[in-house]
């Protein structure tokens, strides 16, 4: 009980951290930040239940007016957005992410957990961000490619990968601590 | 941590968070059924008036705030000028703006405490279901005191790294980063069970 309070604490707080530290510089020059990599983790190493739970209170602490989204961004105002379906689509992602995790066991973790964040972290993701876009600005669905899922793509996929490398390093030194393996 | 909320004090800090965060709802709900440039336009002066009624410092605070969507505008402004669409491009832009301008001015006007009895309020029929509570709220009072911690542990593993290497760190320093937090996580786990646990707690 309280090893599942504390490691959902502490990955909601990793998740916000990943956005306020220096921001990863990509070898083309173009910074992405490493938040939407932490709802990865989240995912890859809490699993579905867990993962999803420590997204929803990071969410919930940015909803009650903590500057914790990248950028030092936070309040009610970001859930106002047409983009706001990625943050409602965070806990889906991090719980789809956990659910291929937990579920496929026979593979080297870092590449289990790599598809997991594909699968999740992008699959699950964007099919909530997309539409929700479409309902709430409103937009068609060319649109919606074009502004909320074209610019975000690439760096996710890095992202995923980097989830998936990370997850398998962390496997070797923390094996007990990949609740989604153990 | 240093939370959004405005050190201004206005009249809306003292009205109840529940009606504060009620009214926005409603407020959303109406901007989105309004399809009427004119009417969006009295719906943002009648916002900038809100922001601008407590002072000066208290507007560029919000301004501070809301411009973070500037990059949002202007995509939507691009698609709208190159479909030639402007009008609904219009609607939809003021649309944006006055809601994130009206949840803002909740969030600058409402105490991150106020927020938690709100939460706790919300998560009330949880508890009658069984589901453990106590164990939110402790989570909540952890991810304000360690996001901080972790932070400061993140810029010493770069700094770290800046003293042995000429290049910047990048995604490698992710790795030991969530290994600090998985440990925090086993320390903190066994010093609450030390003091008695949470689902002691919970019985008495």
């Amino acid at each position: 009980m309280e090893r599942n309070v504390t490691m959902i604490a502490l990955f909601a707080a990793l998740i916000a951290a990943l956005g306020l530290i220096p921001k990863i510089t990509l070898a083309t020059g173009i910074p992405i930040t490493a938040q939407s990599m932490g709802i990865m983790l989240c995912g890859t190493i809490l699993g579905a239940k867990r993962g999803a739970l420590a997204v929803v209170l990071f969410l919930v602490l940015v909803a009650a007016g903590l500057p914790l989204l990248a950028g030092g961004r936070g309040g009610l105002g970001v859930f106002s957005t047409p983009w706001a379906g990625f943050l409602f689509g965070f806990p889906v992602a991090a719980f789809v992410t956990g659910l291929v995790m937990e579920n496929w066991r026979s593979d080297k973790v870092s590449l289990v957990a790599g598809v997991a964040a594909v699968v999740g972290g992008i699959g699950a993701l964007y099919l909530i961000a997309v539409p929700y876009y479409m309902l709430m600005k409103p937009a068609g669905l060319g649109e919606a490619l074009v502004a909320a899922m074209l610019p975000f793509m690439p760096g996710d996929v890095i992202k995923a990968v980097l989830a998936g490398l990370v997850t398998g390093a962390i496997y070797k030194a923390r094996p007990a601590s990949v609740l989604s393996r153990s | 941590m240093i939370s959004l909320t405005s050190p201004i004090k206005t009249r809306a800090h003292g009205w109840p968070a529940g009606a504060k965060l009620g009214a926005l709802c409603l407020a959303t709900l109406v901007l989105f059924q309004i399809e009427t440039l004119s009417l969006h336009l009295i719906a943002f002066v009648a916002t900038l008036a809100l922001y601008l009624a407590p002072g000066r410092d208290f507007a560029a605070a919000g301004w501070r705030a809301v411009k973070v969507i500037w990059m949002f505008v202007v995509i939507i402004a691009i698609w709208h000028i190159v479909t030639r669409t402007p009008y609904e491009g219009a609607v939809i832009v003021l649309r944006m703006v006055t809601a994130v301008g009206l949840a803002n001015l909740v969030t600058m006007t409402t105490q991150l405490s106020e927020f938690i009895a709100v939460i706790r309020w919300l998560t009330r029929p949880l508890k009658r279901l069984g589901l453990p509570t106590e164990a939110l709220e402790i989570a909540i009072a952890l991810v304000i005191r360690f996001t901080p911690v972790l932070v400061e542990k993140g810029q010493g593993l770069a700094q770290a790294w800046r003293a042995r290497s000429a290049r910047r760190p990048g995604w490698r320093i992710i790795f030991p980063f969530t290994i600090l937090a998985l440990d925090d996580a086993d320390h903190i786990a066994d010093a609450l069970r030390a003091r008695g646990g949470i689902t002691e707690n919970q019985q008495k």
